[in-house]
């Protein structure tokens, strides 16, 4: 069979894009992550000024497309700054994870927000620092309250990398597509690389699920299952 | 009495949030294992009062002090001061995401910089104390309110405070729950420690009460010993109001 042929000789190569893919996800959310949980404690508890500046953040990255951003990144801010070598790969995780941290920012302040008055003026009635009452009594809290929300983070990135597509990562999206020009057979490739992003989809939202019900606390149970 | 034996000295203290004037130049002191009972119609500053004096509300005006140091303006040390002032309250505000031995010991951990097995023995006694150390496990999610409040005076009690206060520790609670906790304090007012209590339960406050100081529109307006309650002139408004609590 001819089509079997192609797409098992192809198949590395398609492999390679979901290696990338997988890479973009990671990143994302991981910058993501470092970005979007202080930036929320900053909303919260911060200064006027630093709220300020968080909002504006959080304005910029979510008030303006995603592909947008990654040309205003890739062909503007990086080569302005003489890094217009860095390559198509970071740039893309980087826009991405910021993308990313300003929604996370919103998921975490929410969950901060939630959390009631009464347990930073406990942990400040024994004796701990402002600090210390954030670390450890809300922190912990937000966190499992945010999960459920914050999974709902990874299919939204996951299928958001394809964009990377439009600056020539060679992701999952840009690799079918220079096997559809190679080959000249566009709908069984594009069905494969549907079914790929399904798949990782499928399989990382049951991790997630996993995770929340790891961490669950009598009191926090999200109910899902 | 001696000065010597002063815990807490409470001078001037007022506050207002905006207009209104919740506490008017209230004075008092409070010896070592002196139990004073705070009463009144709700909204009278009695909760602010108890706020005021560990500085979880900032006065505008007066000083606490504690063993003759100033608690009021104490910048940065306020966190020393408070960790030597228990405080217990209406919702017991057990931290929700640990258990009950988690609770009693992390502020043993991080404030006072105890080693772990160290504060977990110090809770685990702690808790013994109450009557808890079999729910040491549970999360608050899984204890009754009455628990919990009990959990939440093992966490103050863990501290070593030198002061207990207790902001209406059973007003939250189901009526066949408030015994137990009432129980719990009354040992404690045996063990010779000092309280100042704020409650509703006026048959447990004239029998726990050293002194019992009624307060109304911001101001002690009446105190004395609950002995004097029913026929001392000085109680005439306390009577008045008392009186309209079935239990007397």
């Amino acid at each position: 069979m001819d089509l079997a042929a192609i797409l098992i000789s192809w198949f590395p190569f398609l492999v390679t894009g979901i290696i990338a893919t997988l890479g973009l996800v990671l990143a994302a959310l991981g910058i993501g992550f470092v970005i979007g949980l202080p930036a929320a404690i900053g909303q919260v508890y911060g200064s006027r000024p630093v709220a300020f500046l968080i909002n504006i953040y959080i304005w910029f990255f979510r008030g303006l497309p995603l592909l947008v951003l990654l040309f205003l990144f890739y062909f503007g801010i990086f080569p302005l700054l003489g890094l217009g070598w860095v390559s198509p790969f970071l740039v893309g995780a980087l826009v991405l994870g910021l993308h990313g941290g300003a929604y996370q920012a919103e998921i975490f302040r929410g969950a901060l927000l939630s959390i009631g008055e009464g347990q930073m003026t406990a942990a400040r009635s024994l004796g701990m620092s402002r600090s210390q009452a954030i670390r450890h009594v809300i922190l912990p809290q937000a966190l499992l309250i945010a999960l459920p929300g914050w999974s709902n983070e990874y299919p939204t990135v996951l299928t958001d990398t394809s964009v990377c597509y439009a600056i020539g990562v060679a992701e999952l999206l840009t690799r079918a597509s220079v096997i559809v020009s190679t080959e000249y057979i566009a709908m069984p490739i594009y069905l494969a690389c549907a079914g790929i992003y399904l798949v990782l989809n499928y399989v990382g939202i049951k991790g997630l699920h996993i995770l929340e019900k790891r961490v669950s606390v009598p009191g926090f149970e999200t109910g899902s299952d | 009495m001696t000065t010597d034996d002063t815990i807490l000295r409470v001078e001037g203290l007022a506050k207002s949030f905006g207009t209104t004037e919740v506490l008017k130049e209230i004075s008092f002191t409070v010896r070592k294992g002196e139990t004073k009972v705070f009463i009144g119609p709700s909204g009278t500053g009695k909760s602010t009062l108890l706020r005021c004096i560990n500085q979880l509300i900032i006065p505008d005006a007066g000083h606490v002090y504690l063993h003759g140091e100033e608690v009021t303006h104490a910048g940065a040390r306020i966190n020393h001061f408070r960790s030597k002032i228990g405080m217990v309250f209406q919702n017991f505000n057990l931290f929700d995401h640990m258990t009950a031995v988690r609770n009693v010991e992390i502020a043993l951990m991080k404030v006072k910089g105890m080693k772990e097995d160290e504060a977990r023995e110090k809770a685990l006694f702690e808790l013994r104390r109450v009557g808890m150390e079999d729910r040491a496990d549970h999360y608050p999610a899984q204890l009754s309110g009455g628990q919990a409040q009990r959990v939440s005076i093992a966490r103050a009690l863990a501290m070593d405070p030198d002061v207990m206060l207790f902001d209406e520790p059973t007003s939250a609670l189901d009526p066949e729950l408030t015994g137990e906790v009432l129980e719990v304090i009354r040992g404690l007012a045996r063990a010779g420690m000092t309280m100042l209590i704020v409650t509703h339960e006026m048959r447990f406050a004239l029998s726990i009460a050293d002194e019992l100081l009624f307060m109304e529109h911001g101001t002690i307006l009446e105190r004395g010993a609950p002995g004097d309650l029913a026929t001392s002139p000085t109680f005439e408004r306390t009577r008045q109001f008392a009186g309209r609590f079935a239990d007397l």
